[in-house]
């Protein structure tokens, strides 16, 4: 699935657009080599849309380069679009028409001959499991078969297997709007699609989507990319994993501190620099966090201490590092918006 | 092989989109044929005997005075259908699709230009046999037929251009479709249904200076084979204008980039 000597599928440097005095993005570098899953993973807002929509040829950069399957996407952006697929946020599917006559239209537009594009559509209906209403108008189907008519249609642009031209497939939030088994479904379509040797440029908000799904992972925060890596590699940015007791009061958090060592109170303030943001602002909640490799061995010694001196606890909960806790970590929160991308500390 | 070489393909396939469009959606195509319709038998049996005093029996009874006129109503009423579906596409997603596909961009709007022309034409075939049903009598040369047709299709593709820019520039579908009002509306204002000469002072000179009086009264002078003087070349020569200026005008929406 590798070609050495290919230029990556796609190479981004300083890559910089503002819509007036509003600069969207703000020197963007990226490296995507072929054959990869790329997530771009940011709030709403950060910029994601505009990357999308900039790669794809829809809108001119400000500033920087950009190459698409080794071509700029400004100077042929015909050469750009021959070589790619897009699947944006919002449906792109003719509601009027029916979902065979979307595929064929597509296949008019790729310029495959008929009895090409009939066989086409009628193997990627199949294999989207919309055969059964592929004469119905699309209009009546559900978020979850709309989404995968316009990926399906998106995929009537892809040369075969055989072809060695490469392929780039952008999805701007895939699974947005889609519910949990829709969601499932799609990322068994991305992982086939990357076993077929297509180049994934995918943006999401949801930690779990790049995680499952993506090699690399960069994060995108007021149009920078404060991170980039692999999965394994972003949770490290984040600290350990930590046991947080919940106490009914603050007398029973107090014997708790003096109980436990190691445990840390968190400042009432502690919220504007931790994940912990939103409980921080409830005030009347009283807990420690006690840090733990989160074994059942060191859950069980937290529990006899209390135990010991009688301690009432309402709420213990495991935390071990996710994408979650990088993600806030990176992009920081909305209280202290200049915040180094530094974890806080306890 | 460029994308321009496409051209053609591809509108081909945009004007079979929109024509399936059509067939499945007739609500629309027929709706625009209402307005003519229903002006046609208003003034056929309501105004008519009135109004048919102010216009002579030069032209042979009022209808004939009148079918040609709501022959050119038909074509501007097709407007706001035009105007709505641009607008439907360039709102929704699927612009984006068309826009990132290696294809000739400006074959999403030369399909829908097709399309519209060939229902309008349609459209004019209809009002003009309901016409000759209620008393209309051509008395066209072959030449003269063959003119009128010539510029019903000149009407059909300014008029067409014009509603495509309109599409193209409204935010939304809802005011794409007000946005050809005038346009429906100024034929009125010309001498659709009365000779400008019986209007007051200051509407008679609009009446005269605007585009679809040349057109009206050529249109009635090459089917009831009257003679139209320089008439046909002062419509032709508005139809060639407002088609520039709307394809121009359609074409930079179309280019323009979509922001955020």
């Amino acid at each position: 699935m590798t070609h050495q000597n290919r230029p990556p599928a796609i190479q981004v440097t300083g890559l910089r657009k503002a819509f007036g005095d509003k600069t969207v993005l703000d020197g963007i570098d990226l490296t995507i080599p072929e054959g990869t899953v790329f997530a771009l993973l940011g709030p709403n807002g950060a910029g994601k849309t505009t990357t999308v929509q900039i790669l794809s040829t829809l809108i001119p950069a400000s500033g920087g380069q950009a190459q698409v399957a080794g071509h700029n996407v400004q100077a042929e952006p015909d050469a750009v679009r021959s070589a790619i697929g897009v699947t944006g946020q919002f449906s792109a599917v003719d509601k009027l028409l029916t979902g065979r006559e979307n595929m064929l239209l597509m296949a008019d537009l790729c310029h495959l001959s008929r009895d090409e594009g009939r066989e086409r559509a009628t193997q990627l209906l199949e294999e989207f499991e919309l055969t059964e209403a592929a004469g119905k108008p699309a209009a009546t189907y559900s978020g979850g078969m709309q989404r995968r008519l316009d990926i399906a249609m998106t995929l009537m642009i892809k040369p075969p297997p055989s072809s060695p031209a490469p392929f780039i497939l952008f999805l701007d939030e895939p699974t947005t709007g889609l519910d949990p088994r829709g969601r499932r479904r799609m990322w068994q379509i991305v992982r086939d699609l990357v076993t077929d040797g297509v180049t994934i440029f995918l943006t999401t908000q949801y930690l779990e989507e790049a995680d499952e799904l993506a090699d690399r992972i960069a994060v995108l925060d007021h149009g920078q990319i404060v991170a980039e890596g692999t999965p394994e590699e972003l949770k490290r940015l984040v600290p350990g994993s930590h046991i947080r007791l919940d106490f009914p009061s603050a007398a029973e958090l107090e014997a708790a501190a003096a109980a436990l060592p190691g445990a840390s109170r968190e400042a009432p303030e502690a919220g504007q620099e931790s994940q912990e943001g939103q409980e921080g602002r409830l005030g009347e909640s009283f807990h420690l966090r006690i840090a733990s490799d989160g074994s059942v061995g060191s859950l069980r010694s937290v529990l006899d201490q209390l135990d010991a001196h009688s301690i009432e606890v309402t709420a213990l909960t495991v935390h071990t590092p996710d994408l979650d806790d990088a993600f806030l970590a990176l992009t920081g929160n909305p209280v202290t918006e200049t915040a180094p991308t530094q974890p806080a500390s306890r | 092989m460029t994308t321009q070489s496409y051209a053609l393909r591809d509108s081909t396939t945009m004007l079979r989109r929109n024509l399936l469009h059509a067939l499945r959606y007739p609500g629309m195509s027929v709706g625009v044929l209402l307005i003519p319709i229903l002006m046609l038998l208003l003034f056929r049996f309501v105004f008519g005997d009135t109004l048919s005093a102010g216009v002579h029996a030069v032209h042979g009874g009022y209808i004939n005075f009148l079918a040609p006129g709501i022959l050119v109503l038909a074509l501007t009423a097709g407007s706001v259908a035009t105007a709505v579906s641009v607008s439907m596409d360039m709102t929704e997603g699927i612009i984006n699709r068309f826009r990132t596909m290696a294809i000739a961009r400006v074959s999403v709007l030369t399909g829908h230009v097709l399309g519209a022309v060939i229902q309008s034409v349609i459209a004019a075939v209809l009002i003009t046999a309901l016409a000759i049903g209620l008393g209309f009598r051509p008395a066209a040369s072959p030449l003269g037929w063959l003119a009128a047709l010539g510029l019903v299709l000149a009407v059909a593709v300014a008029m067409t251009w014009v509603s495509v820019s309109l599409g193209v520039s409204a935010k939304t579908p809802e005011s794409a479709s007000n946005a050809p009002t005038p346009l429906v509306f100024l034929p009125f204002l010309g001498s659709a249904f009365v000779p400008p000469q019986s209007m007051a002072p200051g509407l008679r000179w609009f009446a005269e200076y605007q585009p679809f009086t040349p057109i009206i009264n050529a249109l009635r002078g090459d089917l009831l084979g009257t003679p139209i003087g320089y008439q046909g070349w002062i419509a032709l020569a508005w139809c060639a204008g407002l088609a520039l200026a709307g394809y121009a005008w359609a074409r930079r929406g179309f280019n323009r980039p979509a922001s955020g």
